[in-house]
Formats: structure tokens, C-alpha cells, sequence
């Protein structure tokens, strides 16, 4: 028997496979048992009441989507009062995640809902600072370290920072969130894209910009989350275009100590439980008795230092 | 609006009310110049399917398409007695063009039944339906539903050409009065739809509509709704990303009794709205 259990950032799972943020939500019960998951992992939430981005909202690629939703939000209190009741009663810790325009709304909303049934709280730090023009905190190594730090300040609660990929150095802004207290770090969010119609000459999506998601991802996010993994001590969450039990264990391997599979639960409601029991099967037929032994346990060819693996030959 | 309990035949089958449901093709033939009916056998919790819900439709990749989402696609017909569901759909992409080359026995993964359907108050005695093109495709079950539970269902069915209107012996077997309308002769003009109704409203008064399929008979729809004090329902159309309310791409602005705006979920507040909610699609 494989003990597929992990602790990630103060939070006890018994497997690593949860869904990403955003990725499900009251419907997605009604098609799987959401009880066998790792954890929960609900929609971001903000201080106010937001309705979204001006639809159209999702573009459509071979295997990956470009989304601007515009973290529509009910609020904290329905959060607490709706959101963690629904989902609590399936058993797995239920993780919120938060975004706000302002380093002290992030603490004071990490503060306001803090609560027994929530097990940690997950810090989405990509989207804009409004003290900073627009840039999003997660750009920015200084503002994502002053977010962690104001959360931090305001609940008991561990912390998940989850990172933006549109940065050129990941690793260094997984060591600023770790050093301003973060418990683990996810990476990571959506890549910045853009689509045209030629037809039209207009923008297809109604924000213009919007998160490139899905397998296509994969290679980058892995490679991101292996530098992560390296620059870091607070365990590493690779979320990123996984799709199967044999994604799972690839960011395993690169260094993460759980997943969280996010696009691919729009197409296969079955992804999270056909991932978990293709893992289990995996440690079984490899002689792996705890899966969390995958994690870093990519074997490099050689001798070859790691410092070479950025750098291509022409 | 509630769920109603009349819609819906018989209870959830499985231990989760919707399903990647594993169907298997029967036919894939086209009706006419511009669609085809995708008739397929489906497991048990496919089959609780009811008028106005619709299934998420995971396409084949082919050479030219590879579509990564699913496509919503609502139901046409409910056969429980010889477990099928039907589908009418008109190619205009690669999601579509890719479901065209579905063959007989092939398997197609469906998830659902999905959604919000039609809620047809209980005494509804006549039913007047407008629909245009594939908007049909989506009304002709509740026809059926409409029908058996004693009603008269009148339905006008509006196309560019009288060649392109589709399932008048589908809504003739379903029971339904079927008057036919076309842009090439000039009935299917709304002020022209909007008469013909009042005609029969007169004979027999109607209690209830349903719509689907074009914003002009939208707006006709719900104008008659009001003269007549009335309830009145559309079934909205959009593209989508889940089909089961988690990523929020397809919603679209509805109107609360208040006259406050929200953005609601098409696959999981709808596809079914009140006329009165719905603003623009």
C-alpha cells in the first residue's frame, strides 16, 4: 500500500492532487467525489464585490485556453457563510485564496476570514497593485514580500504565495515570498497572452489580455517549478498544464511536494481522481512507498552542475 | 425560478446527477443543407435529461481540428423508451465540423444533462413557441413535455428560407400546431409573428411562451409576454469553457426583479432565463 499522503505548508493531505483555483466549484460536485481530493482549493475571493471582465472571456487553442474572467467575487462573508460550508462537508481541507487591490487589504482580509473549517490561505498575488500603476504585486519582489508580511501579521493561518510566471526570475521571487514568512509557494499562475481576430481586426477577448493556461504550459511552468524548488526550503506546489497521473509525478520529480491541476478540470471532470489512482499505481509498480519520495527526485545525467541547465546551446 | 419538478421524468440515476455520460453513436445524418441530427444511446443519468438542459459534448480530433474545449449542445430529443438523445446541430466550426465525422458505433463522451431547463408552470394550458434556425432544436422537447401533459402547444418556426425549417413532423408528432415562416416571402417579419399570435391568442388564449434562437423574437416574445401578463422563457445560447458554473466565461447581463444588473452563468443559472432577465445575448 502507497501512502500517498504529503504535508505541504502546514496543511496534512492525504494525496497531492487538488484542484487550482478557480477551477472548480458547486457544479463540480455534482460530477465527481470531491471527498477524495488532497484538498480544496476555492475560487479567489476580494474585499468587494466584483462582476468580471466584459465577456468575451475564454479563447480556445489546440490544448490550452487563454482566460480573462476578472476574478468575479462575492465577497468574504459569502465566503464564509455559502462557499466553505458547501465544500467543508466533503472532508479534505479547504484552502481560500484572496487577492485584493492593496497590501492592507490582503492582511485585512486574511484576518477576516480566518476561521476554523479554512486550513490555510492561498495569497494570489498576480493580479494588479493599485498603489503601483497597475503592476501586479507579483511582479514585483518587494510588493509580494509586504503582502505575505501583512497577512502574516493577521491570521494564524499558513500561506500559500502563489506566484505570477511573467517574471523573469521565479526562483527570486519564490525566495522574497519565503523570506517575508510564506509557508509554501505555487507555481504557478497564468503566462500574459493575447489574442486577434483578423476577421474583425478586434482583440477576442473582451479584456484584451487574458492568462494562457493548459497542457501547452507545461514545459515552462515545469521548468519554472524546478527553479523554484532549488532557490527554496517552504515546499513548492506545481500548477501548470497537468492533466494526468503521469503530470503529476513529472512535477513531482522537478521538485514539487503536491499539484494542483486547474484547466483540464473544464474538459475532464475525472482528471483529479483518474491522476490520483494513476500516481498510486505508479509508486506501486516502481517500488515507491511514500509518493512523497518523487519529490526532487529527477535524476540529472552526469555530473553536469545545475547552473548549465539555463543555458542553450546555439 | 425553481427546478421543476415536472420537467424532470424520472430520478437522478446514478449517485451523481450528471455524468460523463459514455454514449454511443447510432447516426450522424444531415437533415437538410445545413444540419444534421446526431442520434446516440446513452447510460441512465444522460437519460434524466429534460426539456432545455444540454450536454457538453467532447469532440473527435481530425486532421484540420482539434478542439480542446467542449461543445455545448442542447437536446433535441429525449427518447427514454429506446434510451436515446438526440442532437440537431448546424456545422459552422471546428467543434462542429469535427462532430460531423461521428459514425455509428463510435463513442462520444456527452457530460450532463446540464443546466437550468424550461419550468413550465403547472395548468399551463397553451403554449405558444417562436423559434428561429437551431432555436428549435432546443424547444421541440418541451413541445413534447408541453404536449403530454395536456397542453396545445402552437409553434412558430421562423428560417432565412421555407427549405432550411426543419422538425415540423418532429413537433407535429410531438402534438404541436406548427405554422412556418420565412424571410423570402416575407412572414417571418416580428410585427408579422407578433399579429399571428394575437390571432390565436384570441381563439385560444395563451399562457405561456418559450424562445430560442434569435434576439428579434426575443424581443417579440417577451413585448407579447407582457401585453398578455403572461411568463415567458429563452433559452439562451453562448460559448463556453465548463458547462458546469466553475470557470465563468459564458455568462452573459440579466436583469433582477429590482432592475439590478448581474452577470449569471448561461451553463448553470441558465441556459433558461426568464424573458423579463434577460437583456442582451
Amino acid at each position: 500500500m502507497v501512502d500517498l499522503s504529503v504535508t505541504v505548508g502546514g496543511v496534512r493531505m492525504k494525496n497531492p492532487v487538488m484542484p487550482a483555483s478557480g477551477s472548480i466549484a458547486e457544479g463540480m460536485a455534482d460530477v465527481v467525489d470531491l471527498g477524495r481530493l488532497g484538498a480544496i482549493v476555492l475560487k479567489t475571493i476580494t474585499p468587494d464585490l466584483r462582476q468580471g471582465v466584459k465577456p468575451p472571456r475564454v479563447v480556445e487553442y489546440t490544448d490550452a485556453t487563454l482566460f480573462s474572467i476578472g476574478i468575479p467575487s462575492k465577497g468574504p462573508d459569502y465566503l464564509l457563510n455559502h462557499t466553505v460550508p458547501f465544500f467543508d462537508k466533503f472532508g479534505p481541507p479547504v484552502i481560500a485564496s484572496i487577492s485584493a487591490d492593496t497590501v492592507e487589504d490582503f492582511g485585512k482580509l486574511a484576518g477576516y476570514i480566518t476561521d476554523p473549517r479554512i486550513a490555510a490561505i492561498e495569497a494570489n498575488i498576480s493580479c494588479p497593485n493599485l498603489r503601483a500603476h497597475g503592476r501586479a504585486f507579483g511582479m514585483d519582489p518587494v510588493a509580494s514580500a509586504q503582502v505575505i508580511t501583512a497577512m502574516k501579521a493577521n491570521t494564524t493561518l499558513p500561506i500559500w504565495a502563489k506566484l505570477t510566471p511573467n517574471v523573469g526570475d521565479i526562483a527570486e521571487m519564490a525566495r522574497c515570498v519565503e523570506g517575508a514568512g510564506a509557508d509554501a509557494v505555487i507555481t504557478a499562475n497564468a503566462i500574459l497572452g493575447m489574442a486577434i481576430d483578423a476577421e474583425t481586426m478586434t482583440p477576442r477577448l473582451g479584456n484584451v489580455v487574458g492568462g494562457l493556461t493548459g497542457p501547452a504550459v507545461k514545459p515552462v511552468i515545469l521548468r519554472m517549478v524546478n527553479q523554484c524548488a532549488e532557490a527554496v526550503k517552504i515546499p513548492v506546489i506545481g500548477c501548470g498544464g497537468i492533466a494526468t497521473g503521469e503530470d503529476v509525478v513529472e512535477y513531482m520529480l522537478a521538485g514539487a511536494s503536491a499539484v494542483q491541476i486547474g484547466t483540464t478540470n473544464f474538459v475532464h471532470t475525472s482528471a483529479m481522481e483518474q491522476s490520483i489512482d494513476w500516481v498510486a499505481d505508479y509508486c506501486t509498480r516502481k517500488g515507491i512507498a511514500r509518493v512523497s519520495d518523487l519529490t526532487g527526485a529527477l535524476m540529472l545525467p552526469g555530473d553536469q552542475p545545475s547552473e548549465q541547465r539555463g543555458a542553450v546551446a546555439l | 425560478m425553481t427546478m421543476t419538478a415536472t420537467a424532470q421524468a424520472e430520478a437522478p440515476a446514478g449517485r451523481f446527477p450528471r455524468a460523463e455520460n459514455r454514449c454511443r453513436v447510432v447516426s450522424n445524418d444531415p437533415v437538410n443543407a445545413e444540419y444534421r441530427l446526431l442520434l446516440v444511446e446513452a447510460p441512465a443519468t444522460g437519460l434524466t435529461a429534460y426539456a432545455g438542459q444540454f450536454f457538453h459534448l467532447l469532440c473527435p480530433t481530425t486532421h484540420t481540428d482539434q478542439p480542446f474545449l467542449r461543445r455545448p449542445m442542447s437536446i433535441y430529443r429525449i427518447d427514454r423508451e429506446n434510451r436515446r438523445l438526440g442532437f440537431l446541430y448546424k456545422v459552422t466550426g471546428k467543434g462542429t465540423r469535427a462532430l460531423m465525422t461521428l459514425g455509428p458505433g463510435d463513442e462520444l463522451n456527452a457530460t450532463g444533462p446540464l443546466g437550468v431547463g424550461f419550468d413550465l408552470p403547472a395548468g399551463t394550458q397553451h403554449v405558444a413557441m417562436v423559434a428561429r434556425g437551431v432555436g428549435l432544436a432546443t424547444l421541440a422537447p418541451l413541445a413534447r413535455f408541453a404536449a403530454e401533459r395536456g397542453a396545445r402547444v402552437t409553434a412558430i418556426l421562423s428560417a432565412r428560407a421555407p427549405d432550411l425549417l426543419m422538425s415540423r413532423d418532429e413537433l407535429e408528432a410531438a402534438g404541436a400546431g406548427v405554422i412556418e415562416v420565412n424571410d423570402l416571402d416575407g412572414t417571418s417579419k416580428p410585427e408579422d409573428v407578433a399579429d399571428r399570435l394575437r390571432e390565436i391568442h384570441a381563439e385560444v388564449p395563451i399562457d405561456f411562451m418559450a424562445t430560442c434562437g434569435s434576439n428579434r423574437l426575443l424581443g417579440l416574445t417577451r413585448g407579447l409576454c407582457a401585453e398578455w401578463g403572461i411568463p415567458g422563457q429563452v433559452a439562451v445560447e453562448a460559448f463556453m469553457g465548463c458547462g458546469l458554473g466553475m470557470c465563468f466565461a459564458c455568462v452573459v447581463p440579466v436583469r433582477d426583479a429590482e432592475g439590478k444588473e448581474e452577470m449569471k452563468r448561461v451553463c448553470y443559472d441558465g441556459p433558461v432565463f426568464s424573458v423579463n432577465e434577460v437583456t442582451t445575448w
